[in-house]
């Protein structure tokens, strides 16, 4: 006996055995830690959507950010202070007009002059200047013997031979001819001046004396160099009173003169109109059009900013209104310059106070005393992240903007916005457009509001339907039925949304449209038909009654509901002879006002509903079903009916998990995206009308998720609208899934 | 027996019968969706006889339609003279017609909607053709003679169908030559581009690298010019065919009398429907289901068949599942065997639960951004520099797809998985661990291997929602058509980064985006009953499976 067991020993403690069992060990840690390791790595995959989503939307709220760069001593020749700061696309190099004539150009990084350029101006003075804008890049002189110089200051990138960039070359062209044009024939120096350039058009206007003078240049550029034509148009108009400020829009369609008391003409085809641009006293200090030529920007001497644009009142009349006022300081406004690709403004006083705004998103979105004092001149870079000022010791400030999305703000997002041309602040959605000066609208309310319209006619259909079906099936229907019956309706959910989609906008649509008196007919039809029809059985001889076995209910009202629903989709075209005039839709928006589009809410209901009904159903018909038979047959033993044990007992229990479906189920239409798009017009409006179409915020993201530049705001604003989305879902579905779960605890216990 | 209404409906009666009437409808939604799908999508293959009808029009003018009855229905008079058009007075109701006449390239527009009271003389040519053309759609008409080189070799009256075999004959000649021409094409010439354009990038790689090995750029121009002469070589032998291609051409002769000379180069098949015995029209019908599922489609996808996208389809919900069923099965033994038991867990559990419910187009734009703009930016600035800026990773492509579905479908394994592994009873595995097995041993030799048709049961699924899934699909790889499969005969065989058609985007583009909707109608429905078909299989598949895993643990636990 010894001996067979410390054989055994041996035999298990040999080294080859405990080489193996160590190896087994090792093999066993190393799974547990793959495991593990996989496990957990899932899991933060998982977590990691609702971290990336966050990351990519954070930035929409940060807020800018500013960064100083070195202050330039300039060491220019010239004895005089510089007129005008010019800057350029890539942000390396300046620009100085000196009252000579002279440009210096200046590089950003060292300070060093790089170059000057000298223009002609035939012994006279400057008297007044138009400021090129960010792409025509067009610089006017007026001159002070009532003659104007236009040239076209250009900076250029040079590349050296193997393709790296060698620095900014600028360079002056004359596209009206190096000649002065002659404004004033009487040799008034020209006070005011202001241009536009529009495609191939050039437009200006010029104060000199009283006299206003409004010039149109049209260049046809042909294909060869040299055979463009060019043509003029002159307007001159006489002055009650010199202005001053002039500013006018492409092609004179609007011109203002202000003065800097507050009163303003504007000339419109010629036809003068007066405004009052500031009702509560103070003086003008700044006035400038903002990007598009839309919005007047004017700036006063209380440290206020106002917005002013063309708004059609009630006769169908455009009224120059005050839109909003942008706040800067207390002291008076000394700079106003627009953003040149965005809708903002920046805006500057004489102690160094800086601020930087979005009109459309009414937000400041950088402020403080960031500037020196006394700034002399400012000029904002093309792309809006540089502000040069020079200060009155000829010193050049350079503050870095980083600024990306000025455009949102949560008032943009949610509230209602006054945009440029439309009559009253409103909710709109509309992300882009071909223009350049367009206006981005980026209100999520009318998103929102179209998907919780469609979750609301889906939930409309499926509710009741689902609801009902659960109940019959868990309580009423014969066994041997359900068996086959829930597995039919709940294969409906793994039905793909795109066929349902394309079935609801192919053929229901077209459908709904043709026999919709038939369809409204079946509704109110099918209910009273149902009942009849279990009344009508309910007097039938009972030996009829029990040969069919208790719970078939539902098969015997097949027959019933084909027959219902033939007489009234037939019933579909004499009923609308008779009520509606021969035609419903017709009917609808003439008689009653009420749109009709053919994709509308009630297809997506009908659709989404149907997408719904199976979701809602297998929770729900769980719950009932899980409701422990001795409460039934306790309450049937009592003398309940069963529909009275149903309403009292069985529904009471259960109705967190019937509450934990509808959820869930609302958790699916709030996100479904295939059948919206498909089914509706994806048109953002807000309106409850059933027989309207919607845009809900997963269909406005397959929509215009492909059109978005990676990193705008745009881009940003739907990665919002789908965090949104992901957020609402999640909290709807953790809070049905705890409900369950309790509800599952209590099921245990009874 | 009740006496009276009021006494029914205190029994609660009525109320139930509603609610049995809720599940009726429910049922008879399901039955009759399917059951439109498929009739439409089935019936669209039949041969169907080519009616020819005289149309009188408003002004009194007569004109013969040749043409397919599509639809017919009712419509008041008032919709009719809303719309602006004359109606007969006295008449209430009118029954109109969706004729599809065909020949786009005649009458500008294929389907016509004619009122019934317009029409009369209407009878079924025995000789009709409808010929469907590789442009401007099908043709419906007679067949008048055969042209070879320019010059009339045969001619014939409408009536007559002398010329018939003969026309079968020539169209085999072309298309046998078609097939030549499309190997050279799609395999010859593709196979050379490829190369060129591998040489192309190995150039750039060389100078990124500021290489300058002179013997190595010797070596790649040697290759381009081989490469380049064989091109020539096959673009001559491409050209030899086009001349015999176009050597036949066929007259023919609308019903209103118009004649069209059609090249046999343009014409995919050719048949007389009214002349066909029922036989016939079965073959027919056959072969037009299978041209449906192996042909690539045509004319902007509005005819011609689905191949691609079944094959994108098949392809992405592969790539998918091998990604999917890996992880999900990883991470649920994790959490099933290994975690701790504690609130974490239960709270996973719920996350994971729920991540099910989150809307499919929030993984798209996860996949979007992360996938695509990160993840793939950064592979081609690692390892595809010689490409940019044309993206390689860095663009929407199948793996990208298949990999956010992976993550869109991971739930759906996580939860089955977990399922199968709580039915194994834990007598199964103490008595393992009885016998000195290991945790791991016990769970690779005896829980894995009960729990295998639960993992198979959650890998269908998956595969089953993932077939179904379009919106992320939009934003990470889908294309209306794709100029090549994702797997050719090309290095390395499969391109994980091209993009690729799908039956379900099929589905959305050609009934939403496409130009001739009426056309396209037809294939939408066959589209949509396939893809219908393929996840109701799988879905019966997996309950098949979990129903019979249920009986063997039931089995085990007694």
């Amino acid at each position: 006996m010894k001996s067979i067991s410390e054989k055994l020993e041996q035999e298990l403690n040999s080294p080859r055995i405990r080489r193996q069992r160590r190896l087994r060990a090792g093999r066993d840690k190393g799974v547990r830690w793959l495991v593990g390791a996989g496990g957990l790595g899932v899991i933060l995959a998982i977590t990691l959507i609702f971290f990336y989503l966050f990351h990519e939307v954070l930035p929409l709220f940060q807020p800018a950010t500013t960064r100083h760069g070195p202050v330039l001593q300039l060491d220019l020749p010239d004895q005089e202070a510089p007129l005008l700061l010019l800057t350029e696309e890539q942000e390396q190099m300046a620009g100085l007009l000196m009252p000579s004539g002279q440009l210096h150009f200046v590089d950003l990084a060292s300070g060093q002059l790089q170059q000057s350029l000298q223009l002609d101006l035939q012994g006279a003075r400057i008297s007044s200047i138009s400021p090129p804008h960010a792409d025509s890049r067009l610089l006017l002189l007026g001159l002070d013997t009532g003659q104007l110089l236009v040239t076209r200051v250009e900076f250029t990138l040079a590349f050296s031979q193997e393709g790296q960039p060698r620095g900014i070359q600028p360079s002056l062209s004359f596209p009206l001819g190096q000649q002065p044009i002659s404004i004033n024939h009487q040799g008034q120096a020209i006070r005011l001046l202001h241009h536009q350039q529009q495609e191939q058009e050039i437009t200006l206007a010029a104060v000199s004396g009283t006299q206003l003078t409004l010039l149109r240049y049209n260049n046809t550029r042909s294909l060869f160099p040299g055979a463009g034509t060019q043509t003029s148009q002159r307007l001159e108009l006489e002055l009650d009173e010199p202005p001053d400020y002039l500013l006018t829009t492409p092609g004179h369609r609007l011109v203002y003169l202000a003065r800097q008391d507050g009163t303003l003409t504007l000339l419109q085809d010629q036809q003068g109109q007066q405004h009052q641009l500031l009702p509560n006293g103070g003086q003008i200090t700044g006035l400038t059009l903002q990007l598009g030529s839309q919005s007047l920007l004017v700036s006063d001497s209380h440290g206020h900013v106002s917005q002013w644009f063309m708004v059609r009142d009630e006769q169908e009349n455009r009224q120059l209104t005050h839109i909003r006022t942008l706040q800067l300081g207390q002291q008076p406004v000394t700079h106003l310059l627009p953003e040149a690709r965005r809708k903002g403004l920046v805006a500057a006083d004489a102690t160094g106070q800086l601020g930087v705004f979005s009109t459309t998103a009414e937000n400041r979105v950088i402020s403080g005393p960031l500037l020196p004092e006394q700034p002399q001149l400012m000029a904002l870079s093309p792309r809006g992240s540089l502000l040069l000022t020079l200060d009155q010791h000829q010193h050049l400030h350079q503050l870095h903007l980083h600024n990306p999305h000025p455009e949102a703000s949560f008032k943009a997002l949610w509230g209602k916005v006054w945009y440029e041309g439309y009559p009253e602040p409103e909710w709109v959605w509309q992300s882009s457009s071909a223009s350049n000066a367009f206006e981005p609208k980026f209100s999520l309310t009318p998103l929102a509001f179209g998907t919780l319209k469609a979750a609301f006619y889906a939930m409309l259909l499926s509710i009741p339907l689902a609801l009902c079906g659960a109940i019959y099936t868990a309580f009423f229907m014969a066994p041997s039925l359900r068996r086959k019956i829930k597995p039919v309706i709940e294969l409906m959910e793994a039905l793909p949304t795109v066929v349902l989609g394309f079935f609801a906008g192919l053929f229901l649509a077209p459908f709904l449209e043709q026999y919709l008196p038939g369809i409204l007919a079946l509704l109110l039809m099918l209910p009273p038909g149902m009942l009849l029809f279990g009344y009508l059985w309910s007097r039938l001889p009972e030996t009829l009654r029990h040969a069919l076995p208790d719970g078939w209910h539902a098969i015997l009202l097949i027959p019933v509901i084909l027959l219902i629903s033939w007489v009234s989709l037939s019933l579909s075209q004499p009923l609308e002879l008779l009520l509606f005039s021969g035609d419903m839709q017709h009917w609808l928006t003439n008689e009653m006002g009420i749109p009709y589009d053919q994709r509308n809410a009630l297809v997506v209901g009908f659709a989404m509903g149907f997408a719904v009904i199976p979701t809602i159903y297998s929770i729900a018909e769980d719950a009932l079903f899980g409701v422990p038979r001795s409460l039934s047959h306790g309450s049937l033993a009592l003398g309940a009916t069963p529909w009275q044990t149903l309403t009292r007992v069985i529904l009471p229990t259960a109705s967190p998990g019937i509450f934990s479906a509808i959820m869930i189920g609302l958790g699916r239409a709030v996100g479904e995206t295939m059948i919206v798009l498909m089914a509706t017009g994806n048109t953002p409006v807000m309106s409850a009308n059933i027989f309207e179409g919607m845009r809900t915020l997963a269909a406005n993201i397959a929509v215009e998720m492909g059109e978005s530049a990676v990193g705008s705001t745009h881009y940003r604003i739907l990665f919002l609208a789908a965090l949104v989305l992901f957020v609402f879902t999640f909290v709807f579905n953790t809070l049905a899934e705890v409900v369950r779960q309790r509800l599952r605890q209590k099921y245990s216990r009874l | 027996m009740y006496n009276s209404l009021q006494q029914w409906f205190r029994t609660g009666q009525p109320w139930i019968w509603l609610n049995a009437g809720a599940v009726t409808i429910s049922l008879l939604l399901v039955i009759g969706l399917m059951g439109i799908l498929l009739v439409r999508g089935l019936g669209h293959f039949w041969p169907a006889p080519l009616q020819l009808v005289t149309y009188t029009d408003p002004q009194g003018e007569e004109l013969q339609l040749l043409g397919i009855r599509v639809e017919r229905q009712q419509v008041t008079a008032d919709q009719i003279r809303n719309a602006g058009l004359p109606v007969p007075p006295g008449v209430d109701l009118l029954q109109r017609q969706l004729i599809k006449v065909g020949n786009r390239d005649l009458y500008g527009l294929d389907f016509r909607w004619v009122l019934e009271y317009q029409l009369s003389n209407l009878h079924h040519p025995r000789h009709a053709v409808v010929i469907q053309r590789s442009e401007w759609g099908n043709f419906h008409g007679f067949i008048r003679g055969i042209q070879e080189g320019g010059l009339l070799i045969a001619e014939q009256q409408p009536d007559e169908n002398r010329l018939w075999d003969e026309v079968q004959l020539r169209l085999q000649r072309v298309q046998l030559l078609q097939r030549k021409m499309r190997q050279l094409e799609q395999r010859d010439i593709s196979a050379i581009n490829h190369q060129l354009e591998r040489l192309r990038l190995a150039e750039r790689r060389m100078a990124l690298r500021g290489q300058t090995d002179a013997t190595r750029l010797a070596a790649l121009q040697l290759e381009r010019r081989n490469l380049q002469a064989e091109y020539q070589r096959l673009e001559q032998q491409l050209l030899a065919i086009h001349q015999p291609l176009a050597r036949d051409s066929l007259l023919v002769q609308t019903a209103d009398g118009q004649q069209l000379l059609l090249p046999f180069r343009n014409l995919v098949s050719i048949h007389q429907p009214n002349n066909l015995s029922l036989l016939q029209k079965i073959r027919l019908y056959l072969l037009n289901l299978w041209a449906f599922v192996s042909e690539g489609p045509r004319e902007a996808n509005t005819e011609g068949g689905i191949f691609p996208a079944l094959f994108g389809t098949v392809m992405m919900v592969l790539i998918m599942s091998v990604m999917v069923a890996p992880m999900g099965v990883v991470a649920a033994i994790y959490l099933h065997e290994y975690a701790r038991q504690n609130w974490l867990t239960r709270s996973i559990r719920i996350a994971v639960n729920n991540l099910a419910g989150v809307p499919s187009i929030v993984y798209g734009v996860f996949g979007l951004g992360f996938f695509v703009y990160f993840v793939g930016g950064g592979l081609d600035r690692i390892f595809f520099p010689e490409a940019l800026p044309a993206p390689t990773f860095g663009t929407p492509g199948l793996l990208w797809a298949s990999l956010t579905l992976a993550l869109l479908t991971l739930p759906v394994v996580i939860v089955a998985t977990e399922e199968g592994l709580s039915r194994i009873p834990r007598s199964v595995r103490e008595g393992s661990l009885a016998l000195g097995a290991t945790q791991a041993e016990t769970l690779w030799r005896v829980v894995l291997p009960m729990a295998s048709p639960a993992m198979m049961t959650g890998v269908i699924l998956a595969v089953a929602r993932a077939a179904g899934e379009v919106a992320p699909l939009m934003l990470v790889g889908v294309v209306k058509l794709a100029p090549s499969l994702p797997v050719d005969l090309n290095a390395p065989y499969v391109h994980l980064e091209r993009k690729f058609m799908h039956l379900g985007f099929h589905i959305y583009d050609v009934g939403f985006q496409s130009p001739n909707i009426e056309a396209a109608r037809p294939l939408v429905y066959a589209t949509a009953l396939l893809l219908v078909l393929v996840i109701l299989v799988l879905n019966l598949t997996a309950i098949a499976l979990r129903n019979h895993l249920r009986e063997k643990y039931r089995a085990l636990d007694m």
